[in-house]
């Protein structure tokens, strides 16, 4: 199996790169999109503000690959949130996957959330063996509200998504990579899509 | 429910992990990877490593002891100790850091914290501020809490939220070391006062005063080291007799 975490210089690939290798695979970095377009399975990381990450990504031209592709593509943190319309972080314009506006959390909560919280009402393949109420590594000051396309919430002030999936595409705002082994179900889960 | 964080420390001089008692006398406590994993498998939620090396290879040895971590642990890490650039986070990141943690550097140039979360986030900078009582007053001291600034901690801590800080650890030094409890008086004030998360650190001793932390100091998240380095403390029991108290933990 061919697995690909797009490398564009906004994220915290390694981390991911690590998980995939403790799962008993490889994973290759790539901004190439020969390469990805050739992948089994896309990860689309991201980590840092969201207008500078929009642009890194367009300075690659991988904003116009990334919603073409057809295989099982996961974004995780600031990746699931480009691939929604748009963003509040920097009036950030997105890949329009998910038809939903990311936005900023209240004042009335602290703000980054960081931290372990819960996932409910799971459903999708990504959550399969996986318990209602698990705990997973979360750390992010935006967040997308609840949509169709909502298979994972959290609650933190108001319940909101922290899984979203259409099609082929999947996005989780928290950090698969570096939620214990809850996160590396998760993880292998993606990896087995359609396998 | 968001829970609160446990988070063991790892100090680290030239790539081994000591734990400083009131900062002056270390004692080793083991090889940080293998001392991550087990705290890690133990039930920890976080972990910090501060690096107290004043070599020249220091930045590389760091370097290299982080990809060795992200390599091995499934949980999020912090490194701390004498970051002051843009280019040692980014280092530290790509490596498989989740944050940083800014100290004196950010004290000597406060635009540095600016500059860290404009490239890399907020959600990935904080600031360790280290104080202690002088003539009643919460004064900010550096060098390991060697040289009081001019600085008070509610004025400085406000200031660092404001250029952009996403956390703040802050270190008692007058309760460092002394086991006698968190300094949950001026925790709560941080907490309170500002939007951002608060880290307790100096002073645990005991499994009620992680409970008070969390009640009375407000805490989001308490960080200890060597009740946990020397097994006074185990992780777990810690963590099941917090959830008793109704607090919320990931267990």
């Amino acid at each position: 199996m061919k697995i690909v975490i797009i490398n564009y210089g906004a994220g915290n690939i390694q981390s991911i790169k690590f998980a995939i290798q403790r799962l008993g695979y490889e994973a290759i970095l790539s901004d190439n999109p020969a390469v990805i377009k050739a992948a089994d399975k896309v990860i689309f990381p991201g980590v840092g503000e969201a207008s500078s990450a929009m642009r890194k990504l367009k300075d690659s031209g991988l904003d116009t690959l990334v919603p073409k592709l057809e295989q099982p593509v996961l974004g995780i943190c600031l990746g699931m949130q480009l691939m929604c319309t748009y963003t509040e972080e920097g009036d950030t314009k997105g890949l329009g996957i998910f038809d939903t506006e990311v936005q900023r959390f209240p004042n009335t909560v602290k703000v980054p959330q960081i931290g372990w919280n819960q996932i409910e009402q799971l459903d999708s393949p990504l959550f399969e063996g996986v318990l209602e109420q698990a705990y997973i590594y979360l750390v992010h000051s935006y967040y997308a509200p609840i949509t169709p396309y909502t298979v994972a919430r959290t609650t933190y002030g108001a319940p909101y998504s922290t899984a979203l999936q259409k099609d082929n595409f999947y996005g989780t705002q928290f950090h698969p990579e570096k939620s214990s082994s809850v996160g590396e179900q998760i993880l292998l889960n993606f990896l087995k899509i359609g396998n | 429910m968001l829970t609160k964080r446990i988070i063991p420390c790892l100090d680290i001089k030239n790539g081994r992990t000591v734990k400083g008692v009131n900062f002056v006398d270390l004692r080793d406590a083991g090889d940080p990877v293998e001392l991550a994993d087990a705290y890690s498998k133990a039930g920890a939620d976080e972990l910090v490593f501060l690096d107290i090396s004043a070599t020249e290879e220091r930045r590389k040895t760091l370097a290299n002891l982080v990809l060795r971590v992200a390599e091995k642990v499934n949980i999020p890490f912090t490194v701390g100790g004498g970051i002051s650039s843009i280019e040692d986070v980014d280092i530290l990141l790509q490596n498989g850091a989740d944050k940083v943690s800014i100290n004196s550097s950010a004290v000597k140039n406060p635009q540095l914290i600016n500059d860290l979360a404009g490239k890399f986030g907020s959600q990935c900078i904080t600031v360790a501020i280290d104080a202690k009582q002088i003539d009643g007053n919460w004064i900010v001291h550096l060098v390991g809490g060697k040289v009081p600034t001019e600085l008070n901690l509610f004025d400085w801590a406000k200031e660092v939220e404001q250029r952009g800080a996403g956390e703040i650890l802050f270190t008692s030094m007058d309760n460092d070391g002394t086991k006698d409890g968190f300094a949950n008086v001026a925790l709560a004030k941080l907490s309170t006062e500002l939007n951002i998360p608060i880290i307790a650190s100096g002073g645990a001793g005991t499994i009620q005063h992680f409970i008070d932390t969390f009640v009375e100091g407000k805490s989001d998240a308490a960080l200890a080291a060597s009740v946990f380095h020397f097994k006074e403390i185990e992780i777990k029991a810690l963590k099941q007799e917090i959830q008793a108290q109704g607090i919320p933990v990931r267990l």
